[in-house]
């Protein structure tokens, strides 16, 4: 049987008032920052709670920009070149569909799914919950699952990692053509900005408190 | 920054030393009677016991595509003249002969050094998880992050093997394609991923403490 210990440790609080490290299982008690600031865990420096002003507000506003610019950079043209008077350009899907024949096309799919596909579903998944929070509603239905599967999906999409991939690509084929910038990989360039700041604003704890609390 | 206290502030105490089961979803802690967080509805264990086999596993999985991710051809380059398959490591060695050593350089890190290194970090990870280890733990969890935090970037390599073969297809004068190296490499990327995501890095904390608490028994015993 598991020694269960009161008096001085953090067991004389009610389970909702806890938070364990998820990297090294310490307990403490939660106490939220002051806004703008950090609770670190102190044994492993994991950050645990960091809530910002207005978060849920601005990430709305920058998830909607996200989308936006996700469906925009998929249709316009991306990088074109030209050489000896001929040209091509080419679009975000052309990339992705690259990968055409036989096993490729595995590639293809994935890689359409790391740069367009899962961007695209983690931002409306934070949609969708965030926006009741921010609205002081109750969550919709699914929110709690939803907003997990948000953060699972977090390292899989990689349209930040593709747009670094744009530059070293741009670099491998200067010697052989030149190069344009399409509309497309601007739009691309400010999304990766926007994806950074967005993800650095999103406390997860707060988020999980507010979906925790009933409201009326 | 603000640090979090426990109450009292006395010997730091775990969630398993309560005799609660943590959330590592989000963060919060139930009794052990719960197979579920009631929060986010995530499975909860108190410490995952297939962690370290799965994550030999994908490890595994890992390393078998990263060897033919280096033999086989990355990238088939046609020009008017020639037609040339480049391997990861040829490629690289070919752009240092055309003096560009600062590229070729970044190519070797990103492509070979760093997938190399993960493999090796996660391996000793696993290991020291599982027999203990005199590096501090702390190094161990910071190890850890950049593992996870770098990994994901490997799969630049795949991403701009398709925006040239995407983008350089200017018929006869000159058009890329890729090789098979792009997929096994891309393959190699995501296991590797998968075995970081599989350890439970609550392990490395676990043999610390088990560690001191057996040697505070040792000097009792002694005295």
């Amino acid at each position: 049987m598991t020694h269960v210990h009161t008096g001085t440790t953090a067991l004389g609080r009610p389970l909702e008032d806890l938070i364990a490290c998820p990297s090294c299982d310490a307990l403490y008690v939660a106490r939220v920052p002051e806004t703008g600031g950090r609770a670190v865990c102190d044994r492993c420096h994991t950050v645990l709670i960091a809530p910002k002003r207005r978060a849920g507000l601005r990430i709305i506003a920058l998830t909607l920009a996200v989308l936006i610019l996700v469906i925009a950079a998929v249709f316009f043209p991306f990088l074109e070149i030209h050489r000896l008077g001929l040209g091509n350009r080419a679009s975000l899907i052309d990339t992705a569909t690259a990968f055409s024949s036989g096993p490729m096309a595995l590639l293809g799919l994935g890689t359409l799914a790391m740069i367009v596909v899962l961007p695209l579903i983690r931002m409306l998944l934070i949609l969708y919950v965030l926006t009741p929070v921010v609205f002081d509603r109750a969550p919709w239905p699914q929110a709690r699952r939803l907003f997990r599967w948000s953060q699972q999906l977090k390292p899989w999409a990689m349209a930040e990692i593709f747009a670094i991939g744009c530059a070293v690509a741009l670099v491998k084929v200067s010697d052989l053509a030149q190069i344009g910038f399409g509309p497309a990989f601007w739009m691309f360039s400010v999304l990766v900005v926007i994806v950074l700041f967005n993800d650095n604003y999103l406390c997860t704890w707060s988020v999980w408190k507010s979906l925790e609390t009933p409201r009326d | 920054m603000v640090g979090m206290e426990i109450a009292g502030n006395t010997p730091r105490l775990t969630a398993r030393e309560a005799g609660l089961v943590a959330c590592r979803s989000c963060a919060r802690v139930w009794t052990p009677d719960h197979a579920r967080c009631g929060r986010c509805g995530a499975r909860l264990q108190s410490r995952d016991p297939g962690s370290l086999q799965r994550v030999w596993a994908w490890w595994i999985a890992g390393l078998t595509c990263y060897v033919p991710a280096n033999l086989y051809p990355m990238l088939i380059t046609d020009t008017l003249l020639h037609e040339s398959a480049n391997t990861i490591v040829g490629g690289a060695v070919e752009i240092a002969s055309h003096g560009s050593y600062g590229i070729a350089a970044i190519i070797l890190i990103a492509s070979v050094l760093i997938p190399v290194g993960k493999f090796l970090a996660i391996a000793f990870l696993a290991i020291t998880a599982r027999h203990g280890s005199r590096v501090d733990p702390g190094k161990r969890q910071h190890l850890y992050e950049i593992v996870e935090f770098i990994g994901r970037w490997s799969m630049i390599d795949v991403f701009v093997v398709a925006i040239l073969s995407a983008l350089v297809q200017l018929s006869s004068v000159a058009s890329i394609h890729p090789g098979s190296a792009a997929l096994t490499f891309a393959l190699s990327v995501i296991f590797t991923m998968l075995s970081a995501q599989s350890f439970d890095s609550r392990l490395i904390w676990d043999d610390v403490r088990a560690r001191r608490i057996a040697a505070r028994h040792r000097k009792d015993v002694s005295a």
